[in-house]
């Protein structure tokens, strides 16, 4: 919970990993590549106070994680979202014993989400219903520039990825968290596009697709992806930290997602350990539209509770304390399930 | 005797400058500016007796930056290059990028992106290189108009779908207008509509306001990520904002390299993670 102003918002931090990048877990030099660029997002972004030190960076261990998220970060439920990376690194980047162990050590605090690979056909599979069955899996993350043996690639509509979704359905595996931000592959198609998105919104109604790094850098892809299919969902992963050295541009962002998606499907998170959530979430309480983006509507107490947290709640199931809500009358925004959330504010003369 | 003779004519001075200024052709499909004024040219040597062989390194925000846009920036690198009426023997290599070793085969052997890639490239690049073409058609095209609107916000937002290329002020949104719509084959005259799409299709005013607001969302995208890219080469390679010709659009505070100089705030880390 974070108390500003007599204000309380109630925080789910939606995408967090408990990652081991350390030399000694790097397969190839692309798992060194990888962690740079991790550490390099994490420098060009960060304020100065939170630049951590290269040796940090490559490790955390749960003890920390607990301490930057829940003592330290106001944060009161967060949620493992692991990329498994199996090429480039011995035991995986997320670690999914340390992780899930941690957990079950507190279920109040933590959901662990895992990860499948369709290109593991029948195997996956089972082992996928293996997985649900052991974590009690309410979500995935899902790594579609992973490298597997020759390839380097695949996409949401594949074949096997839609046997992989019918079972999430059976399994009650709601909640498809798909990381669509730089990649890798697949090649000669645009690594970055959202199309297959919207092909598994329209033919798996049941499930939510969450949107990590709402589709940057194809913020405009995504969203005219999100107004139409209502299924789908923004996590703020990696756009979180541009509140800080390019607080216009994160304005821009977060107007036009409440412009094209609406407000109650938006889903903060600090992307741990790329960021630590304490700062991100005191400036995102403190931050307003800049005054001169007439085309924008400044963001109002209830929409930042909805980021924040109440929005991942809701889609979690989490039970968020009675004070910490939000009245019935605001609680749903009442808006459209397709189309432009604002279409009043399509332009700048009618602002 | 009395004043020093003049400097002998400097063909290698010369001739770099004009390799330099060829490579200012290639275009960063994605973030639609020329890779000089990005910082993406490491290196440009010439060799040789003749000073015909040229050597040019490129550099990347990061080793994961997609392969299939290094693939075309370092080709179209090489065309540009191997063009020159003067030029030799042309080598272009990208550093440090997770696929360098095999990007570098295939341009030396001019294999081509299909031959470079093999198994994993099914089409050619035209079809990903004319989808950014028509982004960045979108986004000049709502700065022209948006401008229109900051200056006269009395006016209709659905009056914008009438507006030609005549009407707008001569400045340099119009010029990059103009060169965008030429890439993509679309009239030039002063009658000419500038909401279109890439057809050259223009919009009844009922659809203007949604038009101008998908192309606003592509702006704001790509202004975004040029900012973003050019951010991260600079804390990837200390001192490359020595290398970068600013843009003006989207810009904020922090990308002025002289603002916060991120590469400073961990010295003792920066000597590990180079090589």
């Amino acid at each position: 919970m974070y108390t500003k102003d007599d204000e309380s918002y109630f925080i789910v931090d939606a995408h967090i990993a408990l990652w081991d990048a350390r030399p000694e877990n790097q397969r190839t030099i692309h798992g060194k590549q990888f962690i740079d660029c991790f550490y390099d997002y994490h420098r060009n972004l960060s304020p100065e106070s939170e630049v951590w030190s290269y040796e940090e960076y490559l490790y955390q261990g749960g003890e920390r994680l607990m301490k930057d998220l829940f003592e330290d970060g106001y944060v009161d439920h967060a949620i493992f979202q692991p990329a498994y990376l199996g090429e480039f690194y011995n035991t995986g980047f997320g670690q999914t014993e340390e992780a899930s162990a941690l957990a079950r050590a507190h279920p109040d605090k933590l959901t662990y989400n895992h990860n499948f690979d369709p290109r593991n056909g029948e195997v996956g599979l089972e082992q996928l219903r293996r997985d649900a069955e052991r974590f009690d899996l309410k979500g995935v993350k899902l790594y579609t520039a992973e490298w597997h043996g020759d390839s380097r690639g695949w996409k949401l509509d594949d074949p096997w990825a839609y046997r992989y979704f019918e079972a999430c359905q059976e399994l009650g595996i709601k909640n498809i968290h798909i990381h669509k931000g730089p990649t890798i592959r697949p090649l000669d198609r645009d690594s970055f596009d959202v199309a297959d998105v919207d092909h598994v919104a329209t033919d798996f109604t049941e499930l939510n697709f969450v949107v990590e790094h709402v589709g940057l850098p194809r913020l405009e892809d995504f969203c005219w992806i999100a107004t139409q299919e209502p299924n789908v969902h923004g996590g703020l992963a990696v756009a979180m930290p541009f509140i800080h050295t390019r607080p216009r541009y994160f304005a821009q962002i977060i107007g036009e997602l409440l412009y094209w998606i609406g407000e109650d499907r938006i889903q903060f998170s600090s992307d741990y350990a790329l960021w630590t959530p304490k700062w991100l979430i005191e400036r995102f309480v403190d931050f307003q539209i800049p005054e001169d983006m007439t085309e924008y509507a400044p963001l109002t107490l209830a929409q930042k509770k909805k980021i924040l947290g109440l929005n991942a709640a809701r889609m979690y199931d989490l039970d968020v304390p009675a004070e910490l809500r939000l009245p019935e009358a605001e609680q749903d925004a009442g808006e459209p399930d397709v189309g432009p959330r604002q279409p009043e504010a399509a332009d700048l003369a009618r602002a | 005797m009395g004043a020093a003779p003049a400097p002998a004519y400097d063909p290698g001075t010369a001739r770099r400058e004009e390799a330099y200024a060829a490579l200012g052709q290639v275009m960063d499909p994605e973030l639609d500016e020329p890779i000089t004024d990005l910082g993406f040219v490491r290196s440009l040597e010439l060799t040789g007796e003749a000073a015909g062989d040229l050597e040019v390194h490129l550099r990347l925000p990061t080793s994961f930056c997609s392969p299939n846009f290094a693939y075309l920036m370092a080709s179209d690198a090489k065309d540009v290059l191997t063009a020159l009426p003067w030029a030799r023997r042309v080598v272009v290599e990208l550093d440090d990028h997770h696929d360098s070793d095999l990007i570098n085969r295939g341009l030396a052997a001019d294999a081509g992106y299909l031959g470079t890639f093999r198994h994993e490239a099914e089409h050619d690049l035209e079809e990903l290189r004319m989808t950014f073409r028509r982004k960045a058609h979108a986004a000049a095209m709502e700065r022209c108009l948006t401008g229109l609107l900051r200056r006269d916000p009395d006016r209709p937002v659905e009056s914008l779908g009438g507006v030609t290329l005549g009407e707008l002020p001569q400045d340099r949104y119009a010029g990059a207008l103009r060169r965008r719509r030429s890439a993509l084959g679309l009239p030039d005259s002063p009658d000419a509509p500038v909401l279109v799409d890439h057809t050259g299709r223009g919009y009844p005013p009922e659809e203007v306001p949604l038009a101008l607001r998908r192309a606003r969302s592509t702006r704001i995208s790509i202004d975004g990520n040029a900012h973003f890219c050019r951010g991260l080469l600079r804390t990837r390679y200390p001192g490359s904002d020595a290398d970068q010709v600013p843009r003006p659009d989207g810009a904020e505070q922090a990308d002025d390299p002289t603002f916060i100089p991120l590469t400073t705030l961990v010295p003792a880390a920066a000597g590990t993670t180079r090589r």
